[in-house]
C-alpha cells in the first residue's frame, strides 16, 4: 500500500468529504420538503392530489436516479432550466429521495390507529386540529428511524454527482485513480470518509431516536 | 431549442438493444447477488472467528460506501492486479456483489430466525451441520426472505444504470451513445427512463405475484 | 328552544354499505337526563347508531337532532365541518379501546381540546384537569401517560377527557369491554355517578346488570331494527319478543 501517496493527497478528499456533506445536508432538507408534500397529497381529501402524490412516488421510485439526475441537468437547458451540476445534484437527488420520504412519511402516519383521529374528532377537534395535536407528534416518533434509512441511502447516492463532475469524493477518488493507477489507496480513503460521515449520521438518528420516544 | 421527439424513431434500435444488455446485466448480477447472498451468509454466522470477523468487516465496508465508488474500485482494481475483464464483467460481478452483501444481511436475519428446533432435528436425524444447514435451514430462511429480496432485486435494476459509468453498453450509455449522435439528451434519457419504468413495473408485477404465492402457501 | 322531551331525536336513521343495510328505519328519542342502553348481538348495527349520533359514521338516511340542532345537515364540505366539530363539543364519548392519546399525559389528554377549541387559559385548564380527574377519582395520576395506566384508569381519564368539553349528551362505546373484570367496576361507579347527576346518556354495553341498574330505558337491537324496547323492568325479565328472550337467554348462559 502507498501510504506515502495517501498522506500527499488526503487534503483533498476532506475537501471533497465536505462538498460530499454539503450535498446531503441540502438534499437531506429538499427531500424532506417533497416526502412532507408528497405525503400529504398520498393523504389528501381529494383524488386528483391523491393521483398525483401515487405517480410521484412511482415514477421517482421506477426510474434510476442517474437517469433523473441527466435528464435535469442535460436536458434541462432544453426546457429553459439552466443549472450548474452542484444545483442539479440538490435538485436531481432531492426530488429523488423526497419519493421514498413520501413513502416513509406516509406510512408513519398511517399506522397511528384510526381511532386516534376518532377521539379528536369527536372533542370538536377540526381535520387539521385533529392531524396536528394528535396524529403528528406520534407518527413524527415512528418516522425517526426509517427516516434514517433514507439518510443513510442518501449519503451513498450523493455519489451519482459524479457522473456530472461535481467535485465530491466519489469524483475524486475516481480522478485520482485515473492519474495514480491505484484504485485501492484511492477507494481506501474516499471510504473512510464516506463511513464516518454514514456512522456519524446513523449515532445522530440513534441519538433522536431515543430522545423523543414517550418516557 | 425545444423538444423534438421525431428523432426517436430512427434510433430506437440503439436504445432497445441497450434495454436487452441492461436485462442481461440484472439478471446475471440478481443471480451473482443471491447465490453470492446464500454463501456470505453462511461465512459471516458460521465461519470460523477468524475468516468470520475480516469478512464482516468488508461487508460492512459494502454497506457504508457507495455503488458507484465500488465499481471503480473492481474495475480498477482487477486491472491493477492483472486481470483485464470486459467492462460488463467488470459490472456485473460488482453489482453481483454489492446486492449480495445486501441480500446477506436478509438471509441472515431469516436464518437466525428459523426455529432452532429444526436444526435440531436435522441433527438428530443424522445429519451433519453442513447438511442440515443445506437442506433444513436455508430452504426455509430463503423462502420467508424472497419478499424483500425482490425489494433489493428492484433496486439493483435501478442501479444497473451505474455501470454506464465503467463503460458498459447498456440502456443508459446507449442513450448516452444516441445523444452524443444526436444532441437531444431530454428526448432520449427519457426514453431511456420510460424502458426502465416498464421493467420496473414487469418486476413489481411479478413480486407481488410471488408475495402472494408466498402467503398461499403458509 | 328547550324540548326536554326531544332531546335526543332520531328520525329514520338510515346507514348501509353498498347492498348491506346496517341500519334500516330507525327512530327514537331520548329526554333531557334520560340513560338509554342499547344492547344486541355483535352485528347488531348498536355501535353503528352510537357512532351516527355525533357523525363517526355517516348515515346514508334520516336526520339526528340534539336540542333543537340538526346534527347531520346538508351543508357544503367547508360549512358543514365547521358546522359538525361546533356539534362535536357537545357530544361527549367514550371508547371501547379509550383511545387516549399516548404522548400525553392524563392532564394534557384532558386539557387539550378545551385549550384548543374554547381558548382557556393555561391556569384554567389546570383547574379544570383537576376538576374532571378528581371526579373520575384519577386525581393522584394527572401527570402519568397513559402508558403508566391500567385499563380501567386510561378509561377514567378517557370519561374525564370528554366531560372536560361540558358535553351535554355522552355516549358510551362499549366502555368496559375491553377491560379485565376486575377493573369494569371502577368505571361503571364512575358511569353511576354520572347518572346521578342527570347526564344526558347513550349506552352500547354488554352488561346487563349494570344496564338494568342504571338506564332508564333499554333498547334491543338485532340486523339494524330496533326489537323491543322499555324499561328495564320489562326488557329484561318480561320481554315481549322471542328473539329479545333468545338473546338474552344466550347471553346470560354465556357470562355465567
Amino acid at each position: 500500500m502507498d501510504i506515502e501517496l495517501m498522506q500527499r493527497v488526503y487534503p483533498f478528499f476532506l475537501q471533497a468529504a465536505w462538498v460530499t456533506i454539503q450535498l446531503s445536508v441540502l438534499t437531506a432538507l429538499l427531500g424532506l420538503t417533497c416526502g412532507a408534500l408528497g405525503a400529504a397529497m398520498r393523504l389528501s381529501r381529494l383524488a386528483v392530489f391523491r393521483f398525483l402524490g401515487a405517480a410521484y412516488v412511482s415514477v421517482f421510485r421506477g426510474t434510476p436516479a442517474l437517469i433523473q439526475l441527466f435528464i435535469l441537468y442535460f436536458g434541462g437547458p432544453q426546457v429553459g432550466i439552466q443549472l450548474d451540476a452542484f444545483e442539479a445534484g440538490v435538485i436531481g437527488l432531492g426530488v429523488n429521495v423526497g419519493a421514498y420520504m413520501t413513502e416513509t412519511i406516509r406510512g408513519a402516519i398511517i399506522s397511528i390507529p384510526k381511532g386516534q383521529r376518532e377521539a379528536a374528532r369527536t372533542l370538536g377537534l377540526s381535520r387539521w386540529q385533529a392531524f396536528y395535536n394528535a396524529i403528528l407528534p406520534q407518527a413524527a416518533r415512528l418516522m425517526v428511524r426509517p427516516l434514517g434509512v433514507n439518510l443513510n441511502m442518501l449519503i451513498k447516492s450523493t455519489a451519482l454527482v459524479a457522473a456530472i463532475s461535481v467535485v465530491e469524493l466519489t469524483y475524486t477518488a475516481q480522478r485520482y485513480i485515473g492519474s495514480t493507477y491505484k484504485p485501492f489507496e484511492m477507494f481506501l480513503l474516499a471510504g473512510i470518509l464516506y463511513m464516518i460521515i454514514i456512522y456519524a449520521t446513523g449515532r445522530a438518528v440513534a441519538w433522536l431516536d431515543r430522545r423523543v420516544q414517550i418516557n | 431549442m425545444g423538444l423534438d421527439f421525431t428523432v426517436v424513431p430512427e434510433h430506437l434500435d440503439v436504445i432497445l438493444l441497450g434495454c436487452l444488455w441492461t436485462i442481461f446485466i440484472a439478471v446475471a448480477a440478481a443471480l451473482v447477488s443471491f447465490f453470492g447472498g446464500i454463501i456470505f451468509a453462511v461465512i459471516a454466522l458460521y465461519a470460523p472467528w477468524i475468516i468470520r470477523q475480516p469478512f464482516r468487516l468488508i461487508e460492512w465496508v459494502f454497506m457504508g460506501t457507495p455503488l458507484l465508488l465500488q465499481l471503480f474500485l473492481i474495475y480498477f482494481g482487477l486491472v491493477q492486479i492483472g486481470i483485464d475483464l470486459p467492462a460488463f464483467v467488470a459490472g456485473i460481478i460488482g453489482l453481483g456483489l454489492h446486492f449480495a452483501v445486501y441480500n446477506s444481511e436478509l438471509i441472515q436475519t431469516a436464518i437466525l430466525s428459523v426455529d432452532k428446533g429444526q436444526m435440531e432435528a436435522a441433527r438428530t436425524v443424522g445429519l451433519s451441520r453442513g447438511q442440515a444447514l443445506r437442506k433444513v435451514v436455508i430452504p426455509q430462511a430463503v423462502r420467508d426472505v424472497i419478499p424483500p429480496i425482490g425489494n433489493n432485486m428492484i433496486a439493483l435494476l435501478k442501479d444497473s444504470a451505474l455501470v454506464s459509468v465503467i463503460g458498459v453498453s447498456e440502456l443508459t450509455l446507449s442513450a448516452q451513445r444516441v445523444i452524443g449522435a444526436t444532441y437531444r439528451p431530454f428526448e432520449f434519457y427519457l426514453v431511456a427512463a420510460a424502458f426502465y419504468y416498464v421493467i420496473n413495473l414487469c418486476m413489481e408485477w411479478v413480486q407481488r405475484r410471488i408475495e402472494r404465492r408466498i402467503a398461499i402457501s403458509r | 328552544m328547550t324540548d326536554t322531551e326531544h332531546f335526543v331525536e332520531i328520525k329514520h336513521a338510515q346507514k348501509s354499505f353498498g347492498k348491506l343495510e346496517v341500519l334500516k328505519d330507525i327512530s327514537l328519542n331520548v329526554a333531557r337526563g334520560q340513560i338509554v342502553a342499547i344492547i344486541g348481538p355483535s352485528g347488531s348495527g348498536k355501535s353503528t347508531l352510537l357512532r351516527a349520533i355525533n357523525d363517526l359514521d355517516a348515515l346514508t338516511g334520516g336526520e339526528i337532532w340534539l336540542d333543537g340542532v340538526q346534527v347531520n345537515k346538508n351543508l357544503p364540505y367547508r360549512q358543514y365541518e365547521k358546522h359538525i366539530n361546533q356539534m362535536r363539543q357537545d357530544i361527549g364519548m367514550v371508547f371501547q379501546h379509550f383511545n387516549l392519546f399516548p404522548h400525553m399525559t392524563a392532564r394534557d389528554n384532558v386539557t387539550m381540546a378545551p385549550k384548543l377549541l374554547k381558548g382557556l387559559s393555561k391556569a384554567d385548564a389546570d383547574k379544570l384537569a383537576e376538576e374532571q380527574l378528581d371526579k373520575v377519582g384519577m386525581l393522584e395520576r394527572i401527570d402519568y401517560y397513559p402508558s403508566q395506566l391500567s385499563g380501567g384508569q386510561k378509561q377514567r381519564v378517557a370519561i374525564a377527557r370528554a366531560l372536560a368539553m361540558k358535553p351535554k349528551l355522552m355516549l358510551f362505546d362499549e366502555a368496559t369491554s375491553a377491560l379485565d373484570p376486575e377493573l369494569v367496576d371502577e368505571v361503571n361507579q364512575v358511569m353511576k355517578k354520572l347518572a346521578e347527576e342527570h347526564m344526558t346518556m347513550i349506552i352500547v354495553t354488554h352488561e346487563m346488570d349494570f344496564a338494568a341498574s342504571v338506564c332508564d330505558r333499554v333498547l334491543f337491537m338485532d340486523k339494524g331494527v330496533v326489537v323491543e324496547e322499555g324499561p328495564p323492568s320489562v326488557v329484561f325479565k318480561n320481554p315481549t319478543k322471542e328473539r329479545t328472550r333468545e338473546f338474552l337467554r344466550k347471553h346470560l348462559a354465556g357470562a355465567k
